[in-house]
């Protein structure tokens, strides 16, 4: 992970978990070198200066994708961040098999990703309040959700439940991972079902939808949020493009399925740009926590 | 007269119009002499025998994909041919009060063994025609049957109904409107909605559980499914355009998802397998129905000694349990 100055202070939690930081590979191919081409604007800039303003484009704004650790650091109140669950683990339970063996990819996204799966949870403290939090890391697998992910989502819920605090999930997700077949479908039920509970207790659950989320897991907990918010942007819907693409065999319209397309259908609260976050999680934890 | 076969049946369908013609020449040589009348009665038996023994081959041994083939057989019976011969008293109720009515989910007020039900299900159109000027749009619901669905459930709560699905959809639309109208929140909303009902929720696949356009209708106290039905994350195909680039092998795809009513049972998701009658549900719907009434009428009778509160709970464990993982404890160890 890269060090921003403003979030080190992290590492006392972040020491404790010691894992590779490899860069995911598209993201390795955009960072080589002190120079990035931003997707934006498609102008040159400075890597530093795209580090200094939380992976966002200096000139434009464009919002690049941000590991998950750092992800965490940015909303939460320095060094309060504990993980929770790290050691679940997926049992292959169809032993699938495509080009490569569903255990040897999620080994090989463990390598690349250097996290151990799609999903990371824990609690902390936003603005001095307790949080259940969890994010996804979409450079393991596409963010995909099987029975580790969706176990995970399902106990950031029930931890909420059992402190009876608010609760805070980012999602970055294709959906459902397929390699779990079956098993992935139902989590949608299992952490829908989990987040049903969790009314119960009168504290709010904030949903943030990052770039990209699609599929069972916009189709689930991300749209259940009492507050959905979104950063600028961001790809966020049921089918994926391609698909509604070829179903259609048309091309979609500019801006269809994203965040400022949501907004104006009335489908997110609110466009929070990711240098606002901090404030905007504390400001909504404040005023309904 | 059956207009469509399954390369797999032709066989079988062969076999059975040289039976046709055996007996209508049977009948036709009825009041000949005893002889020639007792011949032909003997190569009846023998076609007869064949026939079953041909089927009891075709059908002991289906790939998977081959069930895929059975679940969307045109003929197969859908929704309302159940809702027809299970339920007295059919009251259908349309629309999202917000929106319009979903013609690709049905839903309504009936009577099962004189008891009052909510049914709901997706609802295929029995052609191309008809999936259009019906607007069944092959049983793909949109937002708006998604919250007809949900109004119905609330209803179904209010009044202490049980609540009977049937599920059947290749998936939930694709589509521009379905995704300006809020399709993933719509299913969502389904889901934690039908996770929470104090009423007894039973739903049963009957043809296709297509990802989370089934679901949707599928968080239930009990899941059935008949025999040559499937139900996954994603479609075969669909499967197979993403990981081998190629929709046309799905049938791999079917095989690597593992996606029939057998191996969901065998996974421990589902908690009975329905009978279809003997070459699947479209060669005798009401003996496939009459499994169904039985299926339903044992599942509800066991969920009838529940409290709502045992009901809730009930369904919270059953899925709670569901995903295999290893916990390797500590959760900061590294
Ligand atoms: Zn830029």
């Amino acid at each position: 992970m890269t060090g921003d100055p403003k979030t080190s202070g992290v590492a006392a939690w972040y020491q404790k978990v010691p894992s590779r930081k490899l860069p995911t590979p598209d993201k390795r191919a955009r960072m080589e070198g002190l120079w990035i081409k931003c997707d934006g604007c498609e102008e040159i800039v400075f890597k530093g200066d795209v580090e200094k303003a939380l992976s966002c484009c200096p000139k434009c704004d464009h919002h690049f994708p941000m590991g998950v650790r750092q992800r965490l650091s940015l909303v939460l109140d320095e060094g309060t961040f504990v993980e929770m669950d790290r050691g679940l683990e997926s049992t292959d339970p169809l032993n699938f098999t495509d080009s490569k063996k569903y255990k040897d990819r999620l080994k090989a996204s463990a390598r690349t990703s250097g996290e151990h799966e799609a999903f990371l949870s824990g609690t902390g403290k936003i603005g001095g309040r307790d949080v259940s939090i969890g994010a996804f890391h979409f450079g393991f697998l596409g963010g995909s959700m099987g029975a580790v992910v969706g176990e995970k989502v399902t106990r950031v819920f029930e931890r909420a439940t059992e402190l009876r605090v608010p609760a805070i999930v980012f999602s970055a997700s294709g959906g459902a991972r397929m390699q779990e077949a079956i098993f992935s479908l139902m989590q949608m039920a299992k952490s829908s079902a989990a987040l049903a509970r969790f009314r119960a207790v009168k504290q709010p659950y904030i949903s943030v939808l990052l770039d990209p989320t699609t599929g069972g897991v916009a189709a689930s907990f991300s749209f259940l949020g009492d507050v959905i918010l979104a950063e600028p942007k961001a790809l966020i819907g049921f089918a994926g493009p391609r698909v509604i693409e070829q179903t259609l065999r048309q091309k979609l319209p500019e801006g269809f399925q994203r965040s400022e397309f949501l907004l104006e259908h009335g489908m997110v609260d609110a466009i929070v740009p990711r240098k606002e976050l901090r404030a905007k999680l504390a400001q909504l934890v404040e005023l309904l926590g | 007269m059956r207009t469509f076969a399954l390369d797999f049946e032709k066989p079988l369908l062969e076999l059975e119009e040289k039976l046709a013609q055996l007996r209508r020449s049977a009948a036709h040589h009825a009041h000949d002499g005893d002889g020639e009348h007792a011949a032909l009665e003997t190569e009846l038996h023998r076609f007869e025998r064949r026939c079953s023994k041909l089927q009891q081959e075709i059908f002991a041994n289906l790939s998977r994909w081959q069930v895929v083939q059975l679940s969307r057989h045109p003929s197969r019976p859908y929704t309302l041919d159940y809702v027809d011969r299970l339920f007295t008293d059919w009251f259908e109720l349309h629309g999202d009060r917000s929106f319009a009515d979903d013609h690709a989910l049905v839903g309504g007020f009936c009577r099962f063994d004189g008891q009052p039900v909510l049914v709901l299900g997706q609802q295929k159109g029995r052609s191309a025609k008809e999936n259009h000027t019906k607007r069944r749009n092959f049983g793909m619901p949109r937002p708006e049957g998604y919250r007809k669905a949900l109004r119905l459930m609330k209803l179904a709560e209010r009044f202490n109904r049980p609540v009977i699905c049937f599920i059947d959809t290749p998936g939930a639309y694709p589509g521009i409107d379905a995704e300006e109208r809020g399709q993933a929140e719509a299913i969502a909303v389904c889901l934690e909605t039908m996770a929470g009902l104090r009423v007894p929720c039973v739903s049963v696949v009957i043809g296709e559980g297509g990802s989370g356009g089934a679901l949707a209708i599928g968080v239930a106290n009990r899941i059935l499914m008949l025999q040559y039905s499937w139900y996954s994350v994603i479609s075969p195909e669909a499967c197979a355009a993403i990981l081998y680039r190629d929709a046309s092998k799905g049938q791999k795809a079917a095989e690597a998802l593992k996606v029939t009513a057998r191996d969901a049972f065998e996974f421990g998701v589902v908690d009975e397998l329905v009978d279809e009658a003997p070459g699947g549900a479209h060669r005798d719907p009401a003996l496939t129905a009459e499994n169904v009434r039985a299926a339903l009428r044992r599942q509800l009778a066991a969920l009838s000694h529940l409290t709502p509160e045992q009901l809730v709970e009930d369904r919270y464990q059953k899925f709670r349990k569901l995903g295999p993982i290893i916990d390797a404890g500590a959760p900061l160890a590294t």
